[in-house]
């Protein structure tokens, strides 16, 4: 990928990050180390045109679905979605206000680009292969990405719809790990032990691969090969830092819903080179 | 009924997730089969305590809600107690069948405890409410449904509960509240407690909204009106006496719930009086929708379940002015 494109990636990640962040610090609620461990993937998929879709024309037939199935980071997706032209960047300050269409997690019936009402988690893997299968029935070309945390897939349901996947052949679908390594309590090891993770989704029927999920250059490679491979669906464990790019909320449990101060907004949009946007 | 007059309402405010954990690790101090199974976070249900003490009576399933509940059926039919704790949107929505089959009709002892339930998790959306936990817990057979009202009666409620041999939904909330009952308060299973006495009309309700109605009831004398206020914190069994005699000695039954009135108290009252005593009513609380985003306070306000939306509910009831 050219460099200058790359650049530009960033910029629009950190402004996700930035835009979260100042959304979350606004209701005083809100997911912040999800936020920007997702914020590269977000990006990637929808300002480095992977996803076939159409602000102008949100409910466009062909339109490739993403399902953001680990809803509670909502600020990242919603920034993203605005960033993608949805609706107006302007939006955001109503994150979680009174009637506000910005729940704190996504309401389909409120907002333009969501697929999916999610928050509670394990959602979003069956409406996926749902998706998907409707794409094969109808002779129909979308493709279809949802995005989970991992600790949700301690859920049964993601793997109930990794067999529905495996056994209906579904390469039209991408599952996206956010292998950050930390759920709501404590890191997932300490929790219930989720590795050897790349297996599990192996064994599943899965076509697999390990990439860093901050490295938009491997990110935009690996959505540019799928599938992985034909009649396989596929599973991009994507190994990220909860919390990355703020130094004081990178790696830490606390940070999950941590809610930053008006000095951290200051402190963290100095890290990640941007402006705090009100 | 028993008869509860409630203490002088303080200003002060109590979270009854506190009283719930404190009295929890006290029962596991005492008792050897007490346990306690959560999905991933041991802060939202107050825990972080109870794991230090009795880190091996503790489980972390992770975010697994159907599987906790079925843990909590197998550790009962291993001779533990269990209390299954979680925010009550996922406990009860998620888990359904393993209530009803593991719980209802196995009848195992395991304790629910439905956290952060109603409205608490305001902001979050209608994904995180929990307005239907009442109507889906209150049909099952066997299960026993308590909504406590204040950190004395969630005590009591927690110790009443390991007395109790067979399946229990506790909804515990984490808006905070003033203490209304009085340190002599006794809760006994299947007994409203009379609050406020009087023979005007009748404000049955429960959970966080006790406080509430009996500002109402106070903003109801002062126009002369002189209202029962009855704290049916046991939604099953139901004190059903309670119910008939306010039908018969007063001129009509306000419900006020946290929680859709469809299948809820409001609906739970209807029943009763339906088949033994019609009486005339107003259910304040959901009707059939999902609420909007906004924080606890906001939500509450905007269905009416405020001392204003209770005394106008009354005076509608009771064709006065408003
Ligand atoms: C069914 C369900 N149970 C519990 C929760 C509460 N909850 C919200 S976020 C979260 C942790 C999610 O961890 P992970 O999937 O690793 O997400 P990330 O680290 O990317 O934020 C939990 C337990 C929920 N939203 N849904």
């Amino acid at each position: 990928m050219a460099e200058s494109s790359l650049k530009h990636l960033q910029q629009a990640a950190n402004l996700t990050r930035i835009r979260a962040m100042s959304m979350t610090h606004h209701s005083q609620l809100g997911h912040t180390g999800g936020d920007l461990s997702s914020a590269d993937i977000l990006t990637c998929l929808y300002l480095g045109g992977i996803l076939a879709v159409d602000p102008e024309k949100p409910y466009w037939e062909q339109r490739d679905r993403f399902i953001m199935s680990k809803g509670h980071c909502s600020g990242a997706f919603y920034a993203t979605l605005a960033a993608r032209g949805f609706f107006p960047v302007e939006q955001l300050k109503t994150f979680m206000d009174p009637l506000s269409m910005l729940n704190g997690h996504p309401d389909r019936n409120k907002l333009p680009g969501v697929e999916a009402n999610t928050g509670p988690l394990g959602h979003g893997a069956p409406i996926a292969v749902g998706a998907a299968l409707a794409a094969k029935m109808r002779g129909e070309h979308w493709r279809v990405f949802v995005l989970t945390g991992d600790g949700e897939l301690q859920e049964g349901s993601n793997w109930e719809a990794a067999m529905t996947a495996h056994h209906y052949k579904l390469d039209n679908l991408t599952v996206i790990v956010d292998r950050n390594r930390i759920q709501q309590g404590d890191f997932t090891e300490n929790t219930v032990q989720l590795d050897p993770l790349p297996s599990k989704w192996a064994s599943f029927g899965f076509a697999v691969r390990e990439v860093d999920g901050h490295n938009h250059e491997e990110l935009m490679q690996v959505f540019h090969s799928l599938p992985l491979e034909p009649g396989k669906p596929t599973c991009i464990i994507a190994n990220t830092i909860k919390g990355k790019g703020v130094s004081f909320a990178e790696n830490k449990p606390a940070w999950h819903h941590g809610v930053p101060t008006r000095e951290q907004l200051l402190l963290a949009a100095e890290e990640l080179g941007v402006e705090v946007p009100w | 009924m028993v008869v509860a007059p409630p203490v002088e309402t303080s200003a002060k405010t109590y979270d009854c997730r506190e009283a719930y954990s404190r009295t929890l690790e006290e029962m596991a101090a005492q008792d050897k089969r007490v346990c306690a199974v959560i999905n991933d976070s041991v802060s939202s249900t107050k825990l972080k305590k109870f794991k230090e003490l009795f880190p091996e009576r503790f489980v972390n399933v992770g975010i697994a809600e159907q599987n906790m509940v079925g843990v909590g059926a197998g550790l009962a039919n291993g001779g533990m107690v269990p209390y299954v704790c979680g925010a009550s949107c996922f406990l009860t929505a998620r888990a359904m069948e393993q209530v009803k089959v593991d719980l209802g009709y196995s009848k195992w002892n395991v304790k629910l405890c439905g956290m952060s339930s109603g409205m608490a998790y305001g902001q979050l959306g209608a994904t995180h409410h929990s307005i239907e936990d009442m109507a889906w817990t209150r049909i099952i057979p066997n299960l026993t449904v308590i909504v406590p009202a204040d950190p004395l009666e969630t005590e009591q409620v927690m110790r009443y509960s390991l007395r109790h041999d067979g399946p229990m939904f506790l909804r515990i909330s984490r808006v905070p509240v003033p203490k209304v009952h009085d340190r002599g308060y006794q809760f006994t299973l299947g007994r409203a407690a009379l609050m406020n006495d009087g023979d005007d009309v009748t404000i049955i309700t429960n959970g966080i909204l006790v406080a509430r109605a009996l500002q109402a009831a106070k903003l109801l004398e002062e126009r002369g009106i002189f209202a029962r206020v009855l704290n049916m914190s046991s939604i099953k069994p139901l004190d059903s006496d309670a119910i008939l005699k306010a039908a018969r000695e007063t001129r009509g039954i306000v419900t006020a719930e946290e929680a859709l009135t469809a299948g809820g108290l409001g609906g739970a009252v209807a029943e009763v009086l339906a088949l033994h005593h019609p009486a005339r009513m107003r259910m304040l609380g959901l009707p059939d929708v999902f609420a909007p985003t906004g924080s606890a306070e906001f939500l509450l306000d905007h269905f009416h379940l405020n001392a204003e939306g209770i005394v106008n509910a009354a005076l509608d009831l009771l064709g006065a002015k408003k």
